[in-house]
This record gives C-alpha cells, sequence and structure tokens, in this order.
C-alpha cells in the first residue's frame, strides 16, 4: 500500500476477484484496483477477525483503563495500527458510497466531481490548465474509448490576429462553411454555422436588408455578389463587458474566447453583438463520432455541451500552431486573408497598407479586427 | 433566546393559518399547486433536452421568459409607490394596504428570479455568479448589478414587514427608529432596481430599439402604473374574502398614484412614436416591424395593437374623476392597464429589439407550449407565495395570530 497514488482506497467488498491469486492482474501497481490489498483474499469473517486485531490487538482482554494507557507499543505497531485504522475508515467512507461500481466509473466520477468545480479557464495558471485539459482527454478516453489531443497553449507574444475579406473574390460557394462546421464540431442536428454568406445584389450596394444568407442555388449568381460575416474579434468586445461571469474575454493575440465550461447560458453577450457572431447550443450538440477532428483545443473546437455559448475563435487550434483558420484553408478563390498584424511582412498588412479597407458598423466603436476590401 | 422562541411560535402559528381556511381558499392553493407542478414537469423536459424546446432561436435569443422577467421587475418596485407614503410622510391612509404592497414585491422579485435561472443554459453552474466562490463581473456587466439590486431589494422588502409583523405579533408597537432608514433605503432601491433592469437594454449597442435615452424613465413610469393597478385589484380581492379593512380612502389614493403614472407613461409613448416614425432611419426598424410588420412578417402586430388601445382607454378613463371614483370602472381600468403593460414592457419591448437582426434577418418568435407551461407555473409560484405571505401579515394584523406565553 506504500506506493499508494490514487485519491481514493477501494476495500473491495462485494467486488467480483479478478485473479484468485496474490498478485494482481489488473497490471496496475496502485492499490487502485484493490488487488493489492491483503485484505482481500480473506473471507469476510477473516477479515473481520484482522481488522479488530490490528486495531485493538491485545487490547481485548483488558478492561478500560489498561487498554488506554498501559499499552506496550513501538514505533512499527503504532504506525501499523494506525495505517489499519485509517485503511478502515477510509474504505469504509469508499463503500459506503459505492458499492459495485468499477475503477473506471469511479474515475469519471472524480473527473466530472472535479470538472463540475473547477474554475474560470482565464484565471488559471498554466498548471492548472494543463490539469483540466488532462482530465477532458482522459474523460473522451474512458466514455468513447477513442483518443483525442487537446492543447491549452496560450497566446504567443508579439502576435495579434486579423483578418481581411476580399469582397471582389468571393462567389459564394460556402466551402469555408462547410470547412468551419468540420474544423469546429459544430452541432449537425442544427446546422450551426459561424459564418454567414450574404448573397447581395448588384447595384443595391450593401444592403444587408435585401440581401439572403441563406441561400439553395447554384452559385454565382447573375448580379450577384457575396460578403462573408462571422464574429469579428473586436478589439473592444461589447459582449466581453456584458458577460456576469468573465466567461468569455479577449486574449493577448486579439482571440475573443468563450470557456465552454464557464459559461452560464444567460445569452447577455448574444444580444450585446453587433455583428451575429455569437451561437447557442439550444440543445445538446452532436457529431457523428467518424466526423470529429480529433485535434482540439480547450478555447476551441472541444466537444461542447448543452445550454452554453460558442464562437468563430479563428480556429485557435489552428492559428496558434502556425496554420490558417480553416475557412481561410478551404476558400477556392483566395478571398480570405488572415495573419499576424503585429509583423510587417505579413500578406494581411500588406493588404491593410495597400488596399482601401473598410470595416461593419464602426459607428459603435467595437474596433473589429475583420476588414472588407476590393480588387 | 426568548426571540428563537417567540419564532418558532410564529412559524408554527403561521402553519397553522396557512393550512387552514375556507373552502375556496383550499380549492385556489390546490390549483395553484397543480398549475406549479404542470410548470414543474414542463421544465423537467427543458432540462432534459436543453432550451430548444422553446421558441427561442439565435436569431431571437431571448423571449417570454425574459419579458415575464422584465414586466415583474416593474410591478417589484411599484410596492415603493405605497412604501414612501407610510413610514417616511406619515400618512396613515396606506399603511393597511403596504404590508400588501410589500408582499406582492417579494413574490414579484421571486418569480424575477425565478424566470431568469428558467432562462439559463446551465441552471448546474449558476454558482459561477456567486460573487466571492465563482467570477463576478462586477461593476462591468449590467447583469451583475442587477442580481445584486434585485437580491438587495428582496432582503429589504423580507426584512422590514417581517420586523413589524413580529412586533406586532408579540403586542407590541414596531419601533419608527428601526425601520424608517430602512423604508428610505428602500424607496432609493425601488428606483434603483427599476432603472437598472433598463440599462440591462440601454446599454447594448447593437440593439438600436433599446439603446435609447428614454427606456429608463419609460420602465419606471409604466412600473408606477402596472404595479399599483395590481395591488388596488389585489387590495380588492382581500376587502371582499377577508375581514381585513381597507377604506375606499386608500384606494381611491392609490388609484391616483395609477393615474398619474398612466399619463406619464403615454406622454413618453407618444414622443417614442415621434421619434421612430417621423423620421424614420435605419434604426427605427424594430418599431416598425411591432407596429406594422416588415416583409409580411407580424407575429406581434395582434399583440401590440391590444396593448396601445387597452393602455389609451384606461388612461382616460382615469383621467376622469367621476369615473375613477367609481370602483366598478376603476377595477376595470387597473385591470386592462395590467394587461397592456405586461404586453408592451414585456413581449413588446424584448422582442422586437432582436427583429430585424444584426444584419437585417427577419425571424419571428413564437413561443412553446412548454415555454408557456414553465411561465404559467412561475405566475402560479407567485400566486402561492404570496397568498401564504398575505394570509399570516392579515392574521397578525387582525390580531388572530398572537404570541401566547405558556403558562
Amino acid at each position: 500500500m506504500s506506493n499508494n497514488s490514487k485519491k481514493w482506497f477501494s476495500l473491495n467488498l462485494g467486488r467480483k476477484e479478478k485473479t484468485s491469486s496474490g498478485s494482481c492482474s489488473c497490471g496496475k501497481t496502485s492499490g487502485g484496483c484493490g488487488g493489492h490489498s491483503n485484505a482481500h483474499q480473506m473471507t469476510d469473517e477473516a477479515f473481520n477477525e484482522a481488522a479488530i486485531n490490528a486495531s485493538i490487538g491485545e487490547e481485548r482482554t483488558k478492561d478500560g483503563f489498561e487498554q488506554v494507557f498501559d499499552v506496550k507499543m513501538d514505533r512499527r505497531s503504532a504506525f501499523k495500527k494506525l495505517t489499519a485504522s485509517l485503511l478502515i475508515g477510509a474504505g469504509a467512507v469508499s463503500t459506503s458510497c459505492s458499492v459495485i461500481s468499477g475503477d473506471e466509473s469511479k474515475e469519471k466520477a472524480q473527473i466530472d466531481w472535479e470538472e463540475q468545480f473547477k474554475g474560470n479557464y482565464k484565471l488559471m495558471t498554466d498548471k492548472e490548465k494543463e490539469g483540466t485539459v488532462d482530465r477532458l482527454v482522459r474523460s473522451y478516453q474512458l466514455r468513447t474509448g477513442k483518443n483525442i489531443s487537446m492543447s491549452s497553449k496560450n497566446a504567443e507574444e508579439d502576435v495579434l490576429f486579423g483578418y481581411a475579406f476580399n469582397i471582389s473574390k468571393c462567389q459564394g460557394y460556402m466551402d469555408c462553411v462547410n470547412a468551419c462546421v468540420e474544423e469546429n464540431n459544430q452541432d449537425r442536428n442544427s446546422e450551426m454555422q459561424y459564418i454567414r454568406i450574404h448573397e447581395m445584389k448588384d447595384g443595391k450596394g450593401f444592403n444587408f436588408n435585401e440581401a439572403d444568407d441563406n441561400y439553395y442555388h447554384e452559385v454565382p449568381a447573375q448580379g450577384h455578389f457575396y460578403m462573408g460575416t462571422q464574429c469579428f474579434h473586436c478589439d473592444n468586445p461589447p459582449c466581453v463587458e456584458v458577460c456576469p461571469v468573465q466567461a468569455t474575454w479577449r486574449e493577448d493575440d486579439g482571440l475573443v474566447v468563450v470557456d465552454y465550461d464557464w459559461c452560464v447560458g444567460c445569452r447577455y453577450c448574444m444580444a450585446a453583438c453587433p455583428y451575429d457572431g455569437r451561437r447557442f447550443n439550444w440543445s445538446k450538440p452532436e457529431v457523428p463520432e467518424a466526423e470529429i477532428n480529433h485535434n482540439q483545443h480547450y478555447l476551441g473546437n472541444r466537444m461542447r455541451k448543452k445550454g452554453v455559448m460558442e464562437k468563430c475563435t479563428f480556429c485557435v487550434q489552428r492559428s496558434r500552431a502556425g496554420k490558417n483558420p480553416a475557412c481561410v484553408e478551404a476558400c477556392p478563390t483566395g478571398a480570405r486573408i488572415f495573419g499576424n498584424l503585429l509583423d510587417p511582412d505579413s500578406t494581411i498588412r500588406w493588404v491593410l497598407e495597400n488596399k482601401k479597407v473598410f470595416r461593419l458598423k464602426e459607428d459603435l466603436g467595437t474596433e473589429p479586427k475583420f476588414w472588407y476590401f476590393m480588387d | 433566546m426568548k426571540r428563537f422562541k417567540v419564532f418558532g411560535s410564529l412559524v408554527k402559528d403561521s402553519f397553522d393559518t396557512i393550512t387552514h381556511g375556507s373552502k375556496k381558499y383550499h380549492l385556489w392553493m390546490a390549483l395553484l399547486t397543480f398549475v406549479m407542478l404542470a410548470g414543474m414537469y414542463c421544465y423537467s423536459i427543458q432540462l432534459e433536452h436543453g432550451l430548444s424546446v422553446t421558441g427561442m432561436t439565435d436569431r431571437v435569443s431571448w423571449g417570454l421568459y425574459i419579458s415575464n422577467f422584465t414586466f415583474l421587475v416593474g410591478v417589484a418596485a411599484a410596492a415603493v409607490m405605497l412604501v414612501m407614503p407610510t413610514y417616511v410622510l406619515k400618512d396613515i391612509d396606506f399603511k393597511q394596504a403596504v404590508l400588501i404592497g410589500e408582499g406582492i414585491a417579494v413574490a414579484a422579485l421571486i418569480m424575477c428570479l425565478a424566470f431568469v435561472i428558467a432562462d439559463m443554459g446551465g441552471p448546474s453552474v449558476l454558482w459561477h455568479m456567486i460573487p466571492g466562490i465563482g467570477v463576478f463581473n462586477f461593476p462591468n456587466s449590467m447583469l451583475t448589478w442587477d442580481v445584486l439590486v434585485l437580491n438587495g431589494y428582496l432582503f429589504l422588502n423580507i426584512t422590514i414587514p417581517f420586523y413589524i409583523l413580529f412586533r406586532h405579533y408579540q403586542g407590541k408597537e414596531a419601533k419608527r427608529s428601526v425601520y424608517i432608514p430602512g423604508a428610505i433605503l428602500s424607496v432609493f432601491w425601488a428606483v434603483a432596481i427599476h432603472l437598472v433592469t433598463a440599462f440591462l437594454y440601454q446599454g447594448l449597442q447593437a440593439r438600436p430599439f433599446w439603446n435609447n435615452a428614454l427606456l429608463g424613465p419609460r420602465f419606471l413610469a409604466s412600473a408606477f402604473a402596472a404595479g399599483p393597478a395590481l395591488i388596488i385589484l389585489v387590495l380588492a380581492i382581500i376587502r371582499n374574502f377577508t375581514e381585513f379593512k381597507i377604506q375606499d380612502k386608500t384606494i381611491k389614493k392609490i388609484a391616483m398614484v395609477v393615474t398619474v403614472a398612466a399619463q406619464i407613461n403615454l406622454i413618453m409613448l407618444i414622443s417614442e412614436l415621434f421619434k421612430e416614425f417621423y423620421a424614420p432611419t435605419h434604426h427605427s426598424e424594430s418599431a416598425y416591424y411591432l407596429f406594422f410588420g416588415l416583409d409580411g412578417k407580424d407575429a406581434l402586430l395582434p399583440w401590440i395593437w391590444t396593448a396601445i388601445p387597452l393602455n389609451v382607454l384606461a388612461t382616460v378613463l382615469l383621467t376622469f374623476h367621476k369615473l375613477r371614483n367609481n370602483f366598478k370602472v376603476l377595477f376595470f381600468c387597473c385591470f386592462i392597464l395590467f394587461v397592456a403593460i405586461w404586453i408592451e414592457k414585456g413581449f413588446g419591448l424584448i422582442v422586437p429589439g432582436f427583429i430585424p437582426g444584426p444584419y437585417g434577418k427577419i425571424a419571428e418568435y413564437m413561443p412553446t407550449g412548454i415555454e408557456i407551461g414553465v411561465t404559467l407555473g412561475i405566475w402560479a409560484l407567485g400566486a402561492f407565495v404570496f397568498t401564504i405571505l398575505a394570509k399570516t401579515a392579515i392574521g397578525i394584523e387582525l390580531g388572530k395570530l398572537k404570541y401566547k406565553k405558556k403558562s
């Protein structure tokens, strides 16, 4: 029992023995499987006897005074007694909570408990971030038997992400939308999409009122042009201000992210966003197992639960790994440009310096990091 | 120690009072219990399947729950219309009514909190909002202000009447020096709860329909019309069914309050309509949708065109002294005014804020049966709480409930 790294002790009452031999078959060296406990090989009666011997031993034959004061004890037996009584106590607690549950369900319960009462990701230290990511990976493994990789990579220094959209080039193919849904594990039942492509009539200017963001016909349609919107990752985001629990915030590299586990689902941020950039999980999001993207980030495309907000994160799992977001990579026309605004040699900087760029609803003072331009 | 004994006896006595009553009383409570259970069943469905069982969508993300919440904050604030004259200005005509008003405030606040919780996507992580344990985004988020003022107001409205009733229960007079500071505080607090709730919407630059300096004052005016209107109706019912004496004078004074508030509310409505329709801008589209419909989508038209005539009719009728002093007309006016403001400050305010959406998309909202079930359940909860509070309070005030020292 000395290398007891588990957080609980299982007394093995009412559980099936895996082997009858003394060695444990579970392959673990910790005491968690129960096979390492000396007690489990005895019958209940013998166990009781041993337990009493261990805890009070020869005091059974003595009266009260002698039991308490007249005890010969060296250090080793004192430790032995202490350990034995501790084990009995811990075992009693453990078994009173669960008699028949196995190790895996106990581990699941432990993970669920810790996840339920963990803190806000924004305020976690790097070690705590790793801890919760490890728990989530393990939890997924226990539940589905599949492995995922999840990152908790922080913002890098001297990076500020920005995005530019070339209205002249976009043809409305919606490849970006599909790539986004697949990359970010969005709910397939409600057909949640972060990106909306607005089909506008030529000669009417940017008239969103007459635009159609839900078209089902061959593109590019005659006499129309296209324009995409998504979360603009504002530098002064109203959604962040209004959140009552700071479940959404602006990271140092400019990404506006959500801690799905901290969100209480009040949807105030949704009302505050002037750009229709946020989505809510009205029911439990479902993605077929085969289609799940296993390369995940805590703040990005990991699986969400029902009743929480989510949004475009500029594919944080990709952008912080030095890749372009999925929408940029998928665009067949090259209408989408993404990069580091602090890098003077980046394409995005070239666009901002050489094109006539504009942003939507600039009068609201939100400072979006998403520019539109035309060739 | 003695206080605990008295308190224990009070709890026992009030339990006796609320479990005994006429057949009508039992029928009323049974009905409320049934509606509450039905509401709980609807809520359990919502818990299991998520908020997708409601009519809300990504386009219209607040609906019936938040509408009712907004309206009930106003009702709760209205208790102050009775508190101020009674405790602060020593106008004894209100004395009988004030406990009833505060009971309504407590019930309305409990309903408010229930509506907010019903609207939450994750009620199991609500502890994230508790200051100290969770992360409380104060003072940035107006929602945290609202949490503070609502709970503070609930505390005030429970403690002040409780102190007075506790003294009366023991046959003693309540000390003015104890409850007057609380009463004065609650006067300011009542204005705060409604103003803060208005700021919740008013502060959103994304929604031009709400982002309007008149929203807060109009909230107050409509609240001070709808709240006392409800109090008048409740007083009328209590007068009818119990021995509790409420003078005509009291009701007439409250009616005066309702009238003035309704008139101010109407002036503000005209000002709003003028601004939206004289020189309509892109930002007037929500108002257009509300009053005339946009692109053939007109789900709110029957609601708002019920509310406006009722509102005008009630205000006009109340303005004439002769009509107002006729109790039959008064009760009718109070009822239609209450309904009109419920529509206007609930549905008519929250839903058009989202329509058209940020990019002009017009997606309509219609509450589902489950949503309506939960809403009715919460209203029944409010009525249930109020009945219990009022019955105990009336029992103590009539001297039926008295602390008896055991000999």
